[in-house]
């Protein structure tokens, strides 16, 4: 199983120009609970996925949204020459594939 | 007053407003209604540029429809973050579309116009007086950096607003403030919770993107002494607990802690809970006044001239070697750049960008490595120049080296690009970059934001009354 299966929304966006942040969003708290027990969401499951630096990476998880969330420093400042992604949109998929729960 | 009732008219003005939602919304008996106008998400081009992301013609149809609501009503539009970026020339322009639809409605309002540019010199001095603080993963700037930009704006909290509103005004038009502001402003002013009242505005001010499908539809909120609740206006637009608490959490690097002028409000305790099926309470969320009261900075500068090729390959040998291939082409473009311009452009005055579409195009570095090669690479080639014409110059200069840049493989002549166009290269014009994520140390209240009060009424009313 993937990350997908189980998630009700996964998404990324910028968090102003000089942020990227990704959603992780479920609509049961017994996904959430199993993918938070699993452990397979952490600042070192995104770095290695991501080829960022671990220290760079922020992880949050929060009950109440029953959502976990992650937020980078931008590769490039949003807009500068060569920035492929002006909204910072469509930088999720990879973590769509993200394999949870193997039985 | 025992609640305040507000409705949020949109996610953006300029990308509609659902008219039968907003009608509908108006018999709940809203004490405002307010849209947000601008954010920086559009990029940094609208702030350095002075346009908008909307077309007038968008601006006008939304700022008609809520207008129409607010003068029947008899209540406040509350407009923010004007014509995308905020600066002086997008809220003149903003202005000026409201003047005409005083002339169409027929009707008499009072505005409150809250300028928002903030001048270079005066940036500059704050910066020798220590009174700018770098935010997370700011770039570093100095003097020179400020004085060589070409707009700065600052971002305004609840207050600039409160004291519009406090001279009972009929539209509040502001240039650069803080989206959850346009809808916590008034709430705040009445007394209600600022915790409470500060969460309603950051869950509203995208309109029904915080609903279960977001689409046409308007959203209600309410705030009381303990709970706000939102509600989705329109046929599909469905507020749940979970759109509710995942929209909260939206744009923002931390999910619990928001940053603003006067304080953080705090979502680490907030509860969500269905009131029916389309509305949700809210409760719990806090606030901590800050210490020192900041004023959010943000400025474009120019970054150059850039011009376009826009093309394909679709043959398998040059893909299963195209970063071999690209190398020589590029070297190619600089050779030529070097023995054409000589004299007349360092190499470190001009930037090339290769976006390879079928490749990593979308996510650059990010890409995880392929397992398969693609059918066919989509190839847009950047050009960044001090001029429009040097960018030109070398948006030509990339042609012959694309269309003509052999691989071993193939004995003879071969045409190794697809050019989409013809002429090959477009030209962008300018574009800029952001070069702050600062804020600035408020000393006095009115030292970054300038309010001013205009009467507008339709010239055939006030003929008659200059006739009197």
């Amino acid at each position: 199983m993937v990350l997908s299966d189980y998630a009700r929304l996964i998404r990324s966006k910028n968090a102003g120009p000089f942020l990227l942040t990704f959603d992780v969003i479920f609509d049961n708290s017994d996904s959430f609970r199993k993918i938070q027990q699993s452990g397979a969401l952490s600042t070192k499951a995104f770095a290695s996925m991501y080829r960022c630096d671990e220290s760079q990476v922020k992880f949050y998880e929060c009950e109440n949204a029953l959502a976990f969330k992650f937020t980078i420093p931008r590769p490039t400042v949003q807009g500068v020459f060569g920035d492929p992604d002006l909204h910072g949109g469509q930088q999720y998929a990879p973590l769509m594939n993200l394999p949870v729960l193997d039985s | 007053m025992e609640e305040i009732r507000f409705v949020a008219a949109g996610g953006a003005l300029g990308a509609g407003i659902d008219e039968v939602a907003l009608t509908e919304a108006m018999t709940g008996r809203p004490h405002f209604i307010a849209c947000d106008a601008g954010t920086t998400d559009a990029g940094p081009y609208y702030l350095g540029s002075g346009q908008a992301a909307f077309a007038r013609e968008s601006v006008r149809a939304d700022l008609r429809t809520m207008l129409t609501a607010s003068t029947r009503a008899n209540i406040p539009a509350i407009i923010g973050s004007a014509g995308t970026a905020g600066g002086d020339v997008h809220v003149d322009w903003t202005l000026d579309i409201i003047k005409e639809l005083v002339e169409e409605l027929g009707v008499s309002i009072r505005v409150a116009v809250i300028y928002s540019e903030q001048s270079k010199d005066f940036i500059a001095e704050l910066l020798e007086e220590d009174r700018i603080v770098a935010l997370d993963a700011a770039p570093k700037i100095d003097v020179e950096t400020v004085r060589r930009s070409t707009r700065i704006v600052g971002m305004m909290g609840v207050e600039p607003i409160q004291r519009a509103l406090s001279q009972g005004v009929d539209v509040v038009l502001a240039g650069r403030c803080s989206d959850s502001a346009l809808f916590a402003a008034m709430p705040i002013q009445m007394g209600f919770p600022e915790g409470l009242s500060w969460h309603a505005g950051k869950v509203m001010e995208c309109g029904t993107l915080a609903a279960e499908r977001p689409g046409p539809g308007v959203l209600f909120g309410t705030i009381t002494r303990d709970e706000v609740t939102v509600r989705g206006i329109g046929r599909d637009v469905r507020c749940t607990p979970s759109s509710i608490a995942a929209h909260s959490l939206y744009e923002n690097g931390d999910p619990f802690l928001f940053v603003e002028s006067s304080g953080v409000f705090d979502l680490t305790k907030s509860t969500y809970a269905a009131v029916d099926e389309r509305t949700v309470r809210i409760r719990g969320t806090g606030f901590h006044p800050a210490e020192t009261y900041t004023v959010k900075l943000e400025g474009a500068t120019l970054a150059g001239y850039s011009s376009l090729t826009i093309g394909g390959i679709r043959d398998p040998f040059i893909i299963r070697q195209l970063d071999d291939w690209l190398e020589r082409v590029e070297m190619r473009i600089h050779e030529s750049v070097r023995e054409l311009l000589n004299g007349v452009l360092e190499r470190e005055e001009y930037k090339l960008a290769f976006h390879l579409y079928g490749k990593n195009g979308v996510m650059g570095s990010f890409e995880p490595p392929a397992e398969q090669l693609p059918i066919e690479i989509g190839l847009v080639v950047e050009v960044l120049a001090p001029t429009q014409e040097i960018a030109n110059t070398i948006a030509k200069l990339c042609r012959q080296p694309l269309l003509h840049t052999s691989i071993p493989e193939w004995i003879g002549g071969v045409t190794t690009f697809a050019c989409l166009h013809n002429p090959s290269h477009i030209e962008r014009g300018p574009v800029y970059e952001f070069f702050l994520n600062h804020a600035a140390i408020q000393d006095h209240e009115g030292e970054f934001f300038r309010h001013e009060y205009v009467e507008l009424a339709p010239r055939e009313l006030l003929a008659s009354t200059l006739g009197d």
